[in-house]
């Protein structure tokens, strides 16, 4: 059963306030990872690997830089565990 | 080119004794021991059961998505080198091409190589944090250090074991002297307060197993020491030239005024019984500095509680000071701070700096029975003032691989 995207999207707040220091309030669907919210390259590794283990998705590497925003990381997890 | 001088204008450090340089002298001066027994598990593994950690934990002193990206001895050397910019007036408005940072640590990230090789084996290789390598290289507490403060004269680390910390100084001093820089942020670290080097020191027998009573265990030149006792932490000292330091009017503690190395060619970790290496370092330092033993009143000894170190040393200073080495005021504090490695050589050049503002050599704890080898003038159990007038002093380091340093500091 596909997760819900509001589900997601808490999971994925928690993980880059986490990760990267970001309070989850200032974290948006229409957020940019590294010109928003300052999610530099190593980190962004961190957020994949913590989103595989939470949502039970794999999230191939070659698909990482397509992951632009939160909403396109939301939306490919959703998709993902459908 | 006229002669460039070099000062000293700030000072940081967090040690066994104290998150910073004020609350760690006041228990040097007051002759307090840093080591305790360990509260982990795993001390039950091993034949040493006592360390001395740093007084104040990382986690009081800095947010927490800092500290996930830094090993335990980048949060050390950042937490230091903070304290020291600004106690040295937190020049911002220097040239950044101008300001260097050698910042040394002996092993390096160990605490983190070995965490992430249990995530390798537990969870596999996606697993391991993509911040590892930038934890573990030994170069991490300096470059993180010059990351902060956007340093562009050069970001170096230095490595020769328990005498990284020294060598720093000294190629911080040189930097400046060769007019590389004007300001360099200099110092050493060190996180290894772990059971792989906690064993593997014991496996060498270079560990002391007293514990029964941690406290008394670092007992450099008492008869009956039995090793050293592992410390953590770190200690830096801004390096400036003094022209560009009086100029900005800042407040000058003293002056560096020369270095000595040397390397044994003896052991891989032995000292070599006639420490001519050292004899050598300490004489190319007093040349280095223009001076003679007559003008040295105190010595910061390298002095780790080991029963062949001590005497080896004790005997070098002996021998290259002559009949001056009994104006020379000793102290051992290691055996209040317990053993920093890569750190050692930069905390006790702190304490040296600190004596000759306060005109006070530290205590050395614990020496209940004066080993008898020992021939030079050791400060026991309470400070000592130190004269009055113009007064130099030495901090000695020395390193496995045969690595002797020894730094010149001179009031002014």
């Amino acid at each position: 059963m596909a997760l819900a995207q509001a589900d997601v999207l808490a999971g994925l707040k928690e993980i880059v306030e986490e990760v990267a220091g970001i309070p989850a309030a200032s974290i948006e669907l229409e957020k940019n990872f590294t010109e928003d919210l300052e999610v530099d390259s190593l980190s962004m590794v961190e957020v994949v690997v913590a989103c595989e283990e939470r949502f039970g998705v794999k999230i191939p590497d070659e698909k990482v830089t397509d992951l632009v925003t939160v909403g396109d990381a939301v939306n490919f997890i959703v998709n993902a565990s459908n | 080119m006229s002669q460039r001088r070099v000062v000293v204008t700030g000072l940081g450090a967090t040690t066994p004794l104290g998150g910073d340089v004020e609350s760690t002298w006041k228990a040097v001066l007051a002759g307090q021991s840093g080591v305790r027994l360990l509260t982990d598990d795993w001390k039950e593994m091993l034949p040493v059961h006592f360390a001395a950690r740093v007084a104040t934990e990382p986690a009081d002193q800095m947010e927490r998505v800092e500290m996930r990206r830094l090993d335990r001895s980048e949060q050390f050397a950042l937490i230091a080198s903070r304290e020291a910019w600004k106690d040295a007036g937190s020049p911002d408005e220097l040239d950044k091409e101008r300001l260097g940072v050698v910042i040394a640590s002996g092993i390096g990230g160990v605490i983190t190589l070995m965490d992430q090789f249990n995530i390798l084996n537990e969870k596999g290789a996606r697993s391991v944090s993509p911040h590892t390598v930038p934890m573990l290289m030994p170069n991490g507490p300096a470059a993180n250090v010059g990351l902060e403060l956007q340093a562009k004269a050069g970001v170096h680390t230095p490595v020769s074991a328990c005498a990284s910390g020294a060598e720093a100084i000294g190629y911080a001093f040189e930097m400046i002297k060769n007019n590389r820089a004007d300001i360099v942020v200099s110092g050493g670290v060190e996180a290894a307060c772990h059971q792989l080097p906690m064993a593997a020191f014991a496996a060498m027998k270079a560990l002391s197993t007293r514990n029964d009573d941690p406290a008394r265990a670092s007992r450099p030149y008492d008869r009956d020491r039995d090793g050293f006792v592992l410390g953590e932490g770190g200690g830096i000292l801004i390096l400036e030239e003094y022209e560009h330091a009086k100029a900005r009017g800042a407040k000058i503690y003293c002056e560096i005024s020369g270095q000595g190395l040397t390397s044994d060619g003896y052991h891989i970790a032995a000292p070599d019984p006639e420490g001519s290496g050292v004899q050598r370092a300490i004489k190319f330092a007093l040349q280095n500095a223009g001076m003679t033993a007559k003008d040295i009143v105190h010595l910061n000894a390298h002095a780790t509680s080991t029963p062949a170190g001590d005497v080896a040393e004790a005997n070098a200073l002996r021998k290259a000071l002559g009949a001056d080495a009994d104006h020379v005021a000793v102290s051992a504090t290691k055996s209040m701070t317990g053993h920093l490695l890569g750190g050692a050589g930069a905390i006790e050049s702190v304490f040296l700096v600190k004596a000759l503002q306060d005109r006070l050599a530290p205590p050395t704890i614990n020496i209940e029975n004066l080993d008898p080898a020992v021939t030079v003038d050791v400060v026991r159990d309470t400070p000592r003032a130190l004269p009055a007038g113009d007064i130099a002093a030495l901090n000695d380091s020395f390193g496995f691989g045969g690595h002797n340093v020894v730094l010149v500091f001179n009031s002014i």
